[in-house]
């Protein structure tokens, strides 16, 4: 579910400092281009290539790393679990499993080896891609994660796509249209922002569903059934996103280069498409990393009401089974994606705000 | 803007102290003839199951509903405050792992630590109010150590040593006071936001369980019934909204002032 | 020959206050018209106004706002677009942001050939290189591509004047043009300005520095809180000034002033605002008491600081104990070397001015004197003890005789304590009762009033915040105080009112400055002995007359030469009147 931490709050999370700031005594002496500038524009490129280049190989490295540390904490939230891990894996303490299932899986796990091998078998077992076996459901966890995270994928990608619309127009609207306008949207957004999804799916089913009977209350395969559980998950993160947006909007309308800009001739339109748009959009991206990670946790319950396959639902039954190594699966699986999401935001945020390029990292 | 939060939060702080004076009748009475009646002169919030009535469990709910979210709010804030200081005071080499250790939690999004908390501890009230606790924690602890971070650096610290105050008193007069302002922020809007995890928690019944007058079990047993009886769930989710909202806007009003100044 | 732009009773307001009041003249082509005002003069509000770009809150109204046959107040939004950029140009001051940061310059100094003629991409390209070439940025095909924060000052500032004069407009507006820029840099770019009139363009140029306009305007504005108080030609209006504001802000300049005089009026409160004491006449007595504390220095006998005959009192007679010695300083940052063997030596109650342009490595030798720095190599002795070679925990007892002040004096508060709590904290016995008292005391000593205790600094001008910080430096009685571009960024006749300030108390409390700025004129009238530097290295060093008066190394003559004075003249500082 989208935080309502306020903006600068979240946005001091995951961004890296922006440039200098305008410093009193700013200049250099004409033309000896300091920063970075280089000599000559080929060298300039090739030490930014370099640069680029050793970035990513360090955020490599901390994706592994992260992954790794991962999978160590998942590994002792198993063995955390009161009682005999054997049984654990097996639906938790009291789960009344023969004695045979019980062998099996010791066996499976390495149970009864030392502490360490376990571990190490346990990694090597996760580099290969071997999750382990779902005992709710009887079939490799894996497998089962395959299934369900192509849906679960599509609501949350369609869910970001149309909080960034939403959020999008909110702010446009509320700077455009004077006090009343901004006071509105501020509104809204807060409200957006403190809306539990269980609560806004309720009321939409109610709406649209019972009431006025234009959409079904459960998913149905086909896009008229996507149409309400994207709305649930949109709708909040939107309303968090529109609040960033407007304030780096209104920032950005103020600002020195959107004078100049207009001292040149240039009209409200070229102001907002060539300037103010892609300052606003800078933190959004930022968080659409972090919108990821909100728009899955939030399946979890979107997908619980209306009834619909993805990896949240399956999560939920396996935490209310105690079906453990599910669990664990699904946890994996999700931080992997959540990096790779991240990771991407920050590129893109690099390739969006080319001044990011210079500090080095 | 902040009239209205205002007012709603002390209707709230009302509620939970003194339920009586707005419901005075008994959250906990059963009339099984009355069942699942909708909303009505008599039951403004119509009843439920047991046909108790459920404006009178709401407003009774109150107290411990935000009880829950503010006791997640502390746990979340004390432990970052400690992971945040360390990071934003000590060495080097702490802040680099506490730094490290922050971006492992930061892997598990929102619910997914909290749902992996209880599946290992087991569901109720107090391990949904501990997991919540711990998944809100490394935000905080990032913002704080960020804020940590700024204080320190900032142009009057260095005036203080220019005066000559040593480090514990430079920390002691300077910087906890400044880092103490934001923490305020953050427990307003934090506090909301806990509530809203939580009943989310508790809806999915891993959470507060009925006949509790709460919130959250009042959204659990009402899971089942939406289609048909949706005021169940409604209403106490209505006052979660509130809530949420209420200490947002709250927080967020604190917040614009202390930019102001 | 009819004006090109023409101003009758031009008015602004913003909500109740009016800004702008009743302003009026008249700009020919080829022509340079100056407006001189400081902060709150209603300077750049005025320029918006010609633009039509005051901003949505403005209420402008005038009896005419002409621009060659366009009233501006009646023409729609279209014919004012089209206006800008085309006939109207409008230059900046060329900071960060005066171009969009996430664009290339190039882009934005095409945005203005995009917007009025038709022109494909190439021909656009061509001439934005041509542009950038004629105002001079070396390099102009790589500088088109980059963005702005990839630029020195000055380049950026030209090309913010590129994008203005792409097509050629008749009327160029520039707003601070040369503000935070070096003065080498500065005189390159009034050069430009300057060419860009004498080529038929008119000019209207704003500026707080009365020097940069006298250099280039032929006529000059001078508005204070709204109005036009003076206006004519700049020779004669700088020359004879006629109104009081004028006469004030032409008398707090403090080139040209010698050691020790007064450069504003006298803070007694019997004085008028406005009615300003004439430059050289004997100013009412200062406040008499020297500072109460035990400090340990008395002020020396002959010491006449209540005499108001001493318009221009020497600098009294201290014994010339060494505080600060500095011998071989080297500190380097990376491969950056900023401070290179610089050495020197600071006695009681005397000015050094560290005078350079920006990275000159000045504010370093500012820090490692406060040692809040290490030096690689050398070492800082004050007092006669080991400072800068000493452990934090050493330095500890000493730190009471070296004060500091900076030039954004608010971020040096901490934001959650008031002006008393700020200055009792330097006290020794800290927030105590007692300290009530002395905290009045050194508010009074500094021109404050002792309500101002209980307000929160960032309520306060810049100015009184300046004020503050000089009342908790001499809090402890110090021996020592770094001055670090104190008044960089005041008003001048702030500026003179503080430099005023500086000087009665280091009369009497025999004060020693380390005085670091890169303003030329004000280095000239506060220091005693000067040290020029340049690229980490002192380059030149002496009593300031002499440096001034005969520059021997060739950078400083050429820093000299840059600086713009008032009355325009380029020739190098005269010899003072020595002995007056």
């Amino acid at each position: 579910m989208a935080g309502s931490l306020s903006v600068d709050l979240v946005a001091g999370a995951p961004r890296p400092e922006h440039g200098p700031g305008v410093r009193a005594d700013g200049a250099d002496t004409d033309g000896a281009g300091t920063n970075g500038a280089g000599t000559n524009g080929a060298d300039a490129r090739r030490a930014r290539r370099g640069r680029l280049i050793r970035w990513a190989l360090l955020r490599l490295g901390g994706v592994l790393f992260v992954l790794w540390a991962v999978a160590t904490v998942t590994f002792f939230a198993l063995r955390l679990i009161p009682g005999d891990p054997a049984e654990a894996i097996l639906g938790g303490p009291g789960s009344q499993a023969s004695a045979e299932a019980l062998a099996e899986a010791r066996a499976e796990y390495g149970l009864d080896q030392p502490l360490f091998t376990q571990y190490v078998v346990y990694l090597g077992h996760l580099a290969t891609g071997d999750l382990g076996t779902s005992y709710a459901l009887r079939d490799s966890v894996a497998s089962v994660i395959l299934v369900n995270l192509g849906p679960t994928l599509l609501l949350a990608l369609v869910s970001l796509v149309a909080a960034l619309v939403f959020a999008l127009g909110l702010a446009v609207w509320s700077t455009r249209g004077g006090r009343i306008a901004a006071a509105v949207g501020s509104l809204l957004e807060i409200v957006a922002a403190a809306v539990p999804h269980f609560w806004l799916a309720i009321s939409l089913i109610l709406l649209f569903s019972t009431t006025l009977g234009w959409l079904p209350p459960v998913s149905v395969p086909g896009p008229l059934g996507l149409v309400l559980p994207v709305l649930t998950l949109a709708i909040p993160l939107a309303g968090f996103l529109g609040q960033v947006m407007r304030e780096a909007l209104l920032d950005a309308m103020e600002s020195p280069f959107v004078l100049s800009a207009r001292a040149r001739g240039e009209g409200d339109a070229g102001v907002f498409w060539r300037h103010a748009l892609r300052h606003a959009a800078i933190p959004a991206i930022g968080l659409v990393g972090w919108a990821f990670g909100s728009l899955i946790s939030g399946a979890v319950v979107v997908e619980t009401i209306f009834a619909r396959q993805g990896l949240g639902r399956s999560l939920l039954s396996a935490v209310q089974g105690r079906d453990v190594p599910l669990v664990i699966g699904v946890v994996l699986v999700v931080a992997l994606a959540y990096m790779l999401v991240t990771t991407l935001t920050d590129l893109a945020d690099r390739v969006v705000d080319p001044r990011l390029n210079r500090v080095s990292r | 803007m902040e009239t209205a939060a205002l007012v709603v939060i002390a209707f709230l702080a009302l509620a939970a102290l003194a339920p009586s004076v707005l419901a005075p009748g008994d959250p906990l009475a059963i009339a099984p003839l009355d069942s699942f009646q909708p909303p009505s002169l008599a039951h403004v919030f119509g009843t439920d199951e047991s046909g108790r009535d459920i404006y009178t469990r709401v407003i009774h709910g109150t107290g411990a509903s935000l009880l829950i979210g503010i006791a997640a709010t502390a746990i979340g804030l004390g432990l970052a405050l400690v992971f945040g200081l360390l990071a934003g005071f000590g060495p080097r080499w702490l802040d680099f792992g506490t730094t490290r250790f922050l971006e492992v939690l930061f892997a598990f999004p929102g619910l997914l630590f909290a749902l992996l908390f209880i599946v290992v501890y087991g569901p109720g009230v107090v391990t949904s109010t501990i997991a919540v606790g711990l998944s809100t924690a490394p935000g905080y602890a990032r913002i704080i150590r960020s804020r940590v971070i700024q204080v320190r650096t900032s142009p009057y610290l260095e005036a203080a040593l220019v005066l000559g105050r040593g480090r514990p008193s430079r920390i002691a007069r300077h910087v906890l006071p400044n880092v103490a302002g934001s923490l305020f922020v953050l427990a307003t809007l934090g506090i909301g936001q806990s509530i809203v995890w939580a009943s989310s928690l508790s809806y999915l019944g891993l959470g507060a369980v009925p006949p509790a007058a709460e919130w959250g079990a009042m959204l659990s047993a009402g899971r089942t019934y939406i289609a048909s009886f949706w005021w169940m769930t409604f209403f106490p989710g209505l006052f979660i909204v509130l809530s949420a909202a209420a200490t947002t806007l709250l927080g967020r009003g604190i917040q614009q002032r202390g930019r102001e100044s | 020959m009819s004006a090109l732009l023409s101003v009758r009773g031009l008015r602004v307001r913003f909500g109740e206050t009016e800004v702008v009041s009743d302003v009026s003249f008249d700009v020919a082509a080829g022509e340079c018209v100056g407006i001189v005002g400081e902060s709150g003069s209603g300077k750049s509000v005025t320029a918006r106004a010609l633009l039509g770009l005051a901003g949505r809150q403005a209420r402008v109204t005038a009896d005419e706002l002409r621009f060659d046959e366009t009233q501006i107040l009646d023409a729609s939004a279209a014919r004012l677009r089209s206006l800008r950029g085309r006939d109207i140009g409008y230059v900046s001051q060329g900071a960060l942001v005066a171009l969009d940061p996430l664009r290339p310059v190039g882009r934005e100094i095409s945005d203005s050939l995009r917007l009025h003629a038709s022109s494909t991409p190439a021909q656009r390209r061509a001439r934005v290189l041509e542009l950038l070439a004629d105002v001079g940025v070396p390099d102009p095909e790589l500088r088109a591509g980059q963005r702005p924060d990839e630029l020195s000052g000055g380049l950026r500032q030209r090309a913010v004047i590129a994008s203005a004069i792409a097509l050629g407009p008749r009327l160029i507006i520039a707003d601070e043009p040369t503000t935070a820029l070096d003065s080498t840099v500065q005189a390159g770019i009034l050069d430009l300005l300057e060419r860009l009139r004498s080529d038929g363009a008119a000019l209207v140029l704003i500026s707080h520095d009365l020097a940069v306009v006298s250099r280039l305007a032929s006529r000059v504005l001078v508005m204070h809180e709204g109005r036009i108080v003076e206006s004519g030609p700049s020779a004669s209006v700088l020359a004879e000034p006629q109104h009081p504001y004028t006469r004030r802000l032409i008398a707090a300049v403090p080139t040209d002033r010698p050691r020790g005089t007064r450069l504003g009026p006298a803070p007694t409160p019997a004085v008028p605002a406005g009615a300003g004491a004439p430059p050289h006449a004997a100013p009412a007595p200062a406040p008499a008491t020297p500072l109460h504390r035990n400090s340990g220095v008395t002020p020396p006998a002959d010491l006449d600081s209540a005499d108001p005959g001493r318009a221009e009192a020497l600098t009294p007679e201290f014994p010339r104990t060494p505080v600060v010695v500095a011998a071989g300083l080297r500190r380097s940052f990376g491969a950056r070397l900023a401070v290179d063997d610089v050495s020197f030596t600071l006695e009681r109650g005397r000015t050094l001015g560290i005078v350079g342009e920006s990275g000159s490595g000045k504010t370093t030798v500012a820090r490692l004197v406060l040692a809040l720095d290490r030096p690689d190599s050398g070492d800082v002795r004050l007092l006669g003890e080991p400072w800068s070679t000493a452990t934090e925990r050493e330095r500890r007892p000493l730190r009471p005789r070296v004060g500091a002040i900076y030039q954004d004096a608010l971020s040096s508060f901490d934001p959650r304590m008031t002006v008393g709590q700020i200055v009792a904290d330097a006290l020794t016995h800290g927030r105590s009762q007692r300290a009530g008292a002395e905290v009045a005391e050194l508010l009074r000593r500094v021109g404050l009033d002792e309500r101002v205790m209980n307000r929160r600094p960032a309520k306060l001008s810049g100015g009184q915040q300046q004020r503050v910080a000089i009342a908790r430096a001499i809090a402890p009685a110090p021996d020592l105080i770094v001055c670090d571009e104190p008044v960089s960024s005041l008003d001048v006749s702030v500026q003179a009112q503080v430099l005023d300030l500086l000087d009665e108390l280091q009369r009497d409390l025999g004060l020693s400055y380390l005085f670091i700025t890169h303003d030329l004129g004000v280095v000239r009238h506060v220091s005693d002995d000067v040290l020029v530097m340049r690229a980490g290295r002192v380059v030149e060093r002496g009593a300031t007359e002499r440096v001034f008066g005969a520059p021997q190394h060739e950078y400083t003559r050429a820093l000299f030469a840059s600086a713009p004075r008032i009355g325009g003249d380029l020739d190098l500082w005269p010899l003072p009147s020595v002995g007056s």
